[in-house]
């Protein structure tokens, strides 16, 4: 059999979800990033003085930009595979001769997809309020790319474990938009107090968010070989950890 | 070959409740088979764990000569599943149902739009190709989901409870329907509570109770087994009291229609030479469709002793 075919399959089904229902999926960002342009960029950081040498708006807009693929790859994935799972239509593609990797590529790959257009649409949103002169093309593409692969990832986990639609919010709650506030999207980290510094650094979207900063308007605050090397881990991990809760038919077999 | 063989299948779930007790299933390629057996006996698990949707415990499962579990592939090429209840995604519509199911078994886009329509004719749904599933009749959505199983050209197909809560009119064109996938080759195993169904379509049968095949014969054999048979007599003229007859059973449904209980050793000939004698005339017979339906509860009664 061609995999390449129920792949196709499932990514062209998870592309034609989301651009459905593109009011509830692609529109709130546009609408939400519009207003963090505005109120912090525009109202608050005119106020502010330059962070390493950016403007204050310079220095949010990639934050903002990779906080949208962040949750966006994230929420596709999650609302996505446990919708299916509690329709039971995850039972078609189960019945069928389906890898276990062409399932996980597949709503992995939705995911990225419309985390990347989210963030293709807050970019240019973002052009209305600055100019952005990428510093290098690809560190910003691979670095959002794979940001995406690991939160798309994420996604699939937090829904495999899942027994409620209780269960999907928690994840993004309290710990996702907490991690990704306090990951340097709104200021650098140099700016906290040396124990906050270090605690900081434990958090992986500050190396992400840092690596994107770097590949658009040239400013870290941390090394990107390291930053490269713990994405790319975690999703190494993460990928093992799905296979295997699929392997063995955990949350979705009896 | 057989379509389907299973030897020694457990099934205990994380709660200890064992659910199949190592059953043993040979069901022939071409047959139109009957998995009868009480709710919680063990049918959906078995269909489970042959579907892929639930992991045995213990035992082997093949389809057409393929292991489930080192063939995988294509022992799932050769299955079709039609579920007990409706598991398509509410928000697409039909095309799109059994058009990604296709995709799903590696079929290209070409010949999946064609088998899609085919299989959508078939189930008399092409006209509501476009409409949302969800907005469909509960028969209708059953029928999308024979559809969905059919698009892959399985050679063996399992409904689970394929009439449930359907009307008489859908059943009915819905027997039609599966008796014409079988006498095409499709291998067809059915669960169904509707007795009178396996018994009209079904030429050999297993029941299944506490996770034990009870009985596994052909359903000929089976109902020889009854001793008595059951008809119901429509009466030209209404009937005050119910005449005694020797060797018959008769009780009144309405002082027209006449239930008589009819022992296969005395037959119907003494029964009418009575019913003529005493002046009674009968204006239609036909067969009480319940001959299974007393198997199946003796089976079940004398399998629920046997456990005590």
């Amino acid at each position: 059999m061609n995999v390449l075919i129920p792949l196709r399959t499932i990514i062209v089904k998870e592309i034609v979800r989301f651009v459905r229902i593109w009011p509830q999926t692609l529109l709130p960002p546009a609408i939400t990033t519009s207003l963090y342009f505005l109120i912090f960029g525009k109202l608050i950081g005119s106020r502010l003085g330059v962070i390493e040498g950016a403007s204050y708006m310079d220095y949010i807009v990639p934050g903002i930009i990779l906080m949208s693929v962040i949750s966006h790859s994230y929420a596709n994935v999650v609302s996505s595979f446990y919708s299916t799972k509690f329709q039971r239509n995850i039972e078609e593609l189960l019945v069928a001769p389906v890898p276990n990797w062409v399932i996980l590529a597949g709503y992995i790959s939705g995911g990225v997809i419309r985390g990347l257009l989210v963030g293709i649409v807050v970019t240019l949103i973002s052009l209305f309020f600055t100019e952005i002169a990428v510093q290098n093309i690809f560190i910003t593409l691979s670095i959002a790319l794979l940001t995406a692969i690991l939160f798309a990832l994420a996604g699939f986990i937090n829904a495999i474990l899942a027994e409620s639609f209780d269960d999907i919010s928690i994840i993004p709650n309290f710990v996702l938009t907490p991690l990704s506030y306090l990951g340097g999207v709104f200021y650098s980290v140099g700016m906290l107090p040396d124990i906050w510094q270090t605690i900081s650094k434990a958090n992986p979207i500050l190396y992400m968010v840092n690596t994107f900063r770097f590949g658009l308007i040239g400013v870290t605050d941390v090394n990107i070989e390291f930053a490269y090397l713990i994405t790319s881990g975690f999703i190494v991990i993460a990928v093992f950890f799905s296979l295997l809760m699929l392997h063995k038919g955990i949350g979705i077999k009896n | 070959m057989n379509a389907l063989s299973i030897r020694n299948l457990r099934k205990t779930y994380n709660n200890g409740f064992e659910a199949l007790k190592g059953i043993d299933l040979d069901v022939a390629e071409g047959d139109f088979f009957a998995l009868l057996g009480p709710n919680g006996a063990g049918k959906s698990t078995a269909i489970g764990i042959i579907s892929s949707l639930v992991n045995s415990t213990r035992g082997q499962v093949s389809i057409f000569g393929h292991d489930i579990n080192t063939e995988r592939s294509k022992a799932k090429c050769c299955l079709g599943v039609v579920p007990q209840e409706v598991n398509f995604n509410q928000f697409d519509t039909v095309k799109s149902i059994v058009f990604n199911q296709a995709g799903y078994y590696g079929i290209p886009r070409k010949r999946a739009i064609e088998r899609t329509e085919i299989c959508l004719k078939q189930m008399d749904l092409w006209e509501k190709r476009d409409t949302v599933s969800r907005r469909l009749s509960g028969g209708m959505k059953r029928r999308v989901m024979i559809a969905r199983a059919m698009v892959h050209e399985p050679k063996l197909l399992i409904l689970d409870e394929p009439t449930a809560g359907v009307d008489i009119e859908i059943r009915r064109s819905m027997w039609k329907m599966m008796q014409a996938l079988n006498d095409n080759g499709t291998t067809i195993i059915l669960t169904t509570h509707y007795l009178e169904e396996a018994e009209s379509l079904c030429r050999n049968i297993a029941i299944i109770d506490q996770g034990n095949i009870v009985e596994n014969t052909d359903m000929a054999a089976l109902l020889a087994r009854l001793h008595v048979d059951h008809f119901v007599l429509d009466l030209a003229e209404p009937l005050l009291t119910i005449p005694s007859i020797e060797g018959y059973q008769l009780e009144s449904i309405t002082d027209k229609v006449l239930n008589v209980t009819v022992p296969k050793v005395i037959g119907l000939n003494a029964l009418f030479n009575e019913l003529s004698r005493l002046n009674i005339r009968v204006s239609s017979l036909k067969n009480k469709s319940n001959r299974l339906e007393q198997l199946f509860m003796d089976l079940i009664d004398s399998s629920s002793e046997g456990n005590r």
